[in-house]
């Protein structure tokens, strides 16, 4: 147990060396130079023997191990550069746009919880009766559909025709709606499934029979018994699952124009401001990275019968 | 071999969705035939009309046919699709068979280098690569291929983990077998239709991660018509002309259902002993192999 959890959080360092120096090459892959992108952006030409110049300062021409080195000690130090466009430190334009995008999230898992629990139990409850039926239905499409489809869809029916929400924008509570319903109901889909799966596996199981011959009712048994121990696996998968929830919250944000940092990232794309880029991929990399070293970790606090298990549970 | 076709002919999910599956495919391969309208020519006179007799779902901004457009779209949707699964299953079946059956310090390197890719968030790596590759269908599929490889990995890695004990493997090598013979002709036998299964069904993901891509404008370019850049063009008019949004859509849709509900009843024909398991045991593998 002990040996699984150091050398599971030791596997952090290669991943965090191989994504950082990913984010590194996107700048050293890029066609033009950051020199002549910042001359093209002042709308003058670039003297070649000034650009020379300017890259022998800024290192561009050491060789790329050095220069990863010298990249990799700035932003141990938080200097992640400075954003072509915004003028700005890549930094400040990240933890202006954080906010948002954590709003975003916290509110499509609350609603996902408020939604998904209840519903999935709902299905495991009334097995292969046409309230089932009828929410698996919904869910597959929920899955087949492209969330950013379900979004303007949403978009159409509340935004244009009805009038109720403002179709896009950023800021108060009227504008997180659709967007968070939107990611809401992909998730949500997908975690009815599986509250219902993870509820039928634990309805199998032999106490389920004992409590009923001890004479406590199967109402009773479930709430007790049967939906703590199905949602211990539950809540388990829903950390894996903010990894595909930011990468989709960086499309939804970009059709709502939600100001989030997927937005903004989107954004950089098409102007080449590759700083902040960089930026967005290693905010998300070191997410995605911290939250499944969390979930592997809390699955061997929280459910005894893994640590049996061993390696790679 | 025989008995797979047998009971695929038996069963009626199957044909149903293999012929829907088939013809959806036949579609844009015969585009220039079905398509009434050329996907690129623009008629000003008549832009942004609704569904009407010369043009069933309208036309865009500057009078292009939507529905020529959707049909042309497939050439392009369908055939990225159709390299990134080829190549990720080539890739992800030949590295997962290497790890698998030769084991040690090749299964490690394997192994980690899969750790290490499947830790990368994926959509958040292809935004990366193609933002810095420049858009394009190449480099979509590029990008698309160096995340999509690992699961393929993965399931051949513990399917041939599975198959490679078993006493058959054993004799073919002792009969005299080489080894590139045993795994050719003895286990890739055993593990493909498994594979096929989630070949299939990953079809309608990786539609829907390319769909995405396109959205954001890192796809294709115009005026090639594609079915998730169709949307990215259309919501600008979600105002005024909502059959922009609504048509590529219900496409898309259409193509991830088909393709799963395909792989679902190939899974029932080519897993005997999916089988015989209980339904309720089917359900419970069903959303544990989901990925998301």
């Amino acid at each position: 147990m002990k040996k699984y959890i150091i050398g599971r959080i030791l596997f952090v360092i290669p991943i965090m060396l191989v994504l950082s120096f990913f984010t590194f090459s996107l700048s050293y892959l890029s066609p033009s130079d950051p020199v002549t992108l910042k001359y093209e952006r002042m709308g003058a030409v670039p003297d070649k023997e000034q650009v020379e110049k300017l890259k022998e300062e800024m290192g561009l021409n050491d060789p790329l191990l050095v220069q990863y080195g010298s990249w990799l000690g700035r932003v141990l130090h938080g200097d992640l550069g400075e954003s072509y466009y915004y003028g700005t430190t890549v930094w400040q334009q990240i933890t202006k746009r954080v906010p948002n995008t954590l709003i975003l999230t916290a509110a499509t898992l609350l609603l996902t919880i408020l939604l998904a629990v209840p519903l999935g139990v709902l299905c495991a409850v009334c097995q292969n009766r046409w309230v089932d039926y009828l929410l698996r239905f919904i869910s597959f499409f929920g899955v087949s559909m492209p969330s950013f489809w379900v979004g303007m869809l949403l978009m159409y029916a509340f935004g244009v025709k009805l009038k109720l929400l403002p179709i896009m924008g950023s800021g108060d509570l009227k504008h997180l709606i659709l967007p968070a319903v939107t990611l809401a109901f992909w998730m949500t889909s997908i975690y009815v499934r599986r509250v219902r799966g993870s509820m039928l596996e634990e309805m199998n199981q032999d106490y389920l029979t004992g409590g009923l011959a001890l004479g406590y009712t199967k109402a009773h048994i479930i709430w007790t018994q049967v939906l703590p121990n199905s949602l211990l696996s539950v809540i388990t998968m829903f950390g894996m699952s903010i990894g595909s929830l930011l990468g989709g919250a960086t499309i939804v944000e970009t059709i709502f124009e939600w100001q989030g940092v997927g937005k903004m990232a989107v954004e950089a794309i098409s102007i080449k401001d590759f700083p902040i880029i960089q930026g967005y991929v290693l905010w998300m990399a070191i997410i995605y990275v911290t939250i499944n070293l969390l979930v592997d970790l809390s699955y061997q606090i929280l459910d005894p019968r893994i640590r049996l298990g061993g390696k790679n549970a | 071999m025989k008995i797979y076709v047998k009971k695929a002919l038996r069963s009626p999910g199957f044909l149903i969705w293999g012929i829907l599956a088939v013809i959806l495919i036949l579609i844009p391969v015969f585009a220039p035939y079905i398509a009434p309208h050329d996907p690129i020519a623009t008629d000003y006179a008549s832009s942004m009309v609704s569904g009407n007799a010369t043009y069933p779902f309208g036309t865009d901004q500057i009078g292009r046919c939507i529905l020529s457009r959707l049909i042309w779209g497939g050439r392009t949707s369908l055939l990225i699709i159709f390299w990134v699964i080829a190549i990720i299953a080539i890739l992800g079946i030949l590295l997962g068979v290497l790890s698998g059956y030769l084991g040690g310090w090749v299964d490690m390197l394997i192994t980690r280098l899969t750790d290490i890719v499947m830790a990368i968030p994926s959509t958040v790596f292809v935004i990366a690569l193609v933002s810095v590759l420049g858009p394009g269908l190449h480099h979509t599929v590029l990008a698309m291929s160096l995340v999509g490889w690992t699961e393929y990995c993965r399931v051949t890695r513990a399917l041939v983990l599975s198959v490679k004990e078993n006493q058959y493997v054993q004799e073919a090598r002792m009969g005299g077998l080489k080894e590139h013979q045993v795994i050719l002709r003895v286990i890739l036998p055993n593990i493909v239709p498994y594979l096929l299964v989630n070949l299939t069904q990953d079809i309608g993901a990786q539609l829907l991660t390319l769909s995405g891509l396109s959205l954001l404008g890192l796809s294709s370019q115009p005026p090639t018509p594609e079915w998730g850049f169709m949307l990215s063009e259309g919501r600008k008019f979600i105002q005024s002309a909502p059959w922009l949004i609504i048509y590529p859509g219900m496409v898309i849709v259409l193509h991830v259902v088909v393709f799963n509900l395909l792989g679902d009843s190939l899974r029932d024909i080519l897993d005997p002993r999916y089988q015989k398991r209980s339904a309720r045991r089917k359900e419970l593998e069903k959303w544990q192999q989901e990925k998301v």
